[in-house]
């Protein structure tokens, strides 16, 4: 269990979305670690700040933590591999000063000697058993997949795979952790851990709210005028629903437990389907009538005052 | 190599008119031309940075570079640093020592 995110950030737990903001930028200008490179603490300090951050400022996240659903490390996110794991290295010649220009003219660094350095820079480190760096990839999954929970293959930078199980329910921005599937350890330390952040993909017809989902069907003017059984999609699968008789466009008809699939202390969402009348290729027949029909007192546009 | 199309992925909100700018003010390097860039991944780890100094650490886009030249400067030093602490750990330990005590 991770740290009280509200704490982590020194706020109680009626603060406004502007207060999150403002108290994660005070801390993140003090702890980011591409501004404290080699300082071990002010990195831990920064993870658990951008950890609550994450959480908090998400509206759907802080309320899901709020009501326990989920727990502070729901939201960890390992920032990536920051920016000092390349500028410290060999690759980090890539924006070396002298090079790099910026408006500044080169410095002219290669020719200075190391006189001035600070000697703690040198200091030989004890180097012993360490745990490795955790990944972190991001993995495009389709809707279905997490609603319903799915297993999907990632394929990573360098050609491995890792089959990542999505259980049902989950949302965009969810991080999954694959234990020990991360950076190996150093002198026997274990391994990190994998951490994969879910990208939902929208759904053609299928729209998501919470454990609730929703739904467009097209319906013929008989259909809806005269009532009928029709087989409406869902996530798990077609349902025979029956139309009661004089439905519209716009109707609203709920089927209990057919949205996202109970998890965790979640129970089942349901399906809202919401009817659209479609008229679809019309004859000699209907037109003559309608011609002959008239609805005395309907005005489809009554109440659009002020739309103009 | 990272596409521009990857890159939003990674980092939700970036917005291509402000990369484009950082681009042509030097503080990013990218292949390719304007529309079809491609980025190494420090490349990627720099934007980042920048959009988070820009967004999160409220750095007016006037001082980045300022801010990102100290940086570089703080970095190649470490580099630097680096480099010697290696070349050190292959002397032999009399030397290693004798050095140690003159950095007091």
């Amino acid at each position: 269990m991770a740290d009280d995110p509200y704490k982590t950030l020194g706020i109680d737990k009626t603060a406004s979305a502007e207060d999150i903001r403002a108290a994660y930028r005070k801390l993140a200008k003090k702890h980011h670690p591409d501004l404290n490179p080699g300082n071990k603490a002010a990195e831990e300090a920064f993870k658990k700040v951008a950890a609550a951050n994450d959480l908090l400022s998400d509206p759907e996240k802080r309320a899901r933590y709020d009501r326990g659903e989920i727990d502070a490390t729901g939201a960890e996110r390992e920032p990536p591999r920051t920016y000092r794991n390349y500028a410290e290295s060999g690759r980090g010649e890539r924006y070396a000063h002298a090079g790099a220009g910026a408006g500044f003219g080169g410095g002219g660094f290669a020719d200075e000697g190391f006189e001035d350095l600070f000697a703690n820079i040198f200091e030989q480190r004890a180097r012993g058993p360490a745990r490795g760096q955790d990944a972190r990839y991001v993995l495009q999954a389709a809707f279905l997949d997490t609603v319903n929970g799915a297993t999907s293959r990632l394929t990573l930078p360098d050609g491995q795979t890792l089959d990542v199980k999505i259980p049902p329910g989950t949302q965009e921005g969810d991080v999954l952790r694959l234990r020990g599937r991360g950076e190996p350890g150093r002198q026997g330390g274990p391994a990190g851990d994998a951490l994969i952040e879910i990208h939902v993909t929208p759904h053609r017809f299928y729209r998501r709210e919470g454990q609730d989902i929703f739904l467009d069907l097209p319906v013929s003017l008989s259909e809806a005028v005269l009532g009928a059984k029709v087989n409406v999609p869902t996530p798990r699968g077609p349902v025979a629903m029956t139309l009661k008789p004089h439905a519209d466009s716009g109707t609203e008809l709920r089927l209990r437990g057919r949205g996202v699939p109970a998890h965790g202390k979640l129970p089942a969402g349901d399906l809202y389907v919401k009817l659209r009348v479609v008229i679809g290729p019309t004859d000699e027949k209907l037109e003559s009538f309608l011609r002959t029909w008239t609805q005395p007192g309907f005005d489809p546009r009554a109440g659009m005052e002020g739309a103009e | 190599m990272v596409t521009l199309e990857r890159l939003r992925l990674e980092i939700r909100g970036l917005d291509e008119g402000e990369l484009e700018r950082w681009i042509g003010a030097s503080l990013v390097r990218a292949e390719g031309a304007a529309g079809a860039r491609l980025f190494e991944e420090i490349d990627v780890a720099r934007i980042r940075l920048i959009f988070e100094l820009r967004h999160e650490l409220e750095i007016e886009e006037a001082a980045l570079p300022v801010v990102l030249s100290l940086m570089d400067q703080l970095y190649d030093l470490r580099r630097r640093g680096a480099q010697l602490n290696a070349a050190l750990a292959d002397l032999p330990a009399d030397v290693r020592q004798a050095i140690l005590r003159r950095l007091g």
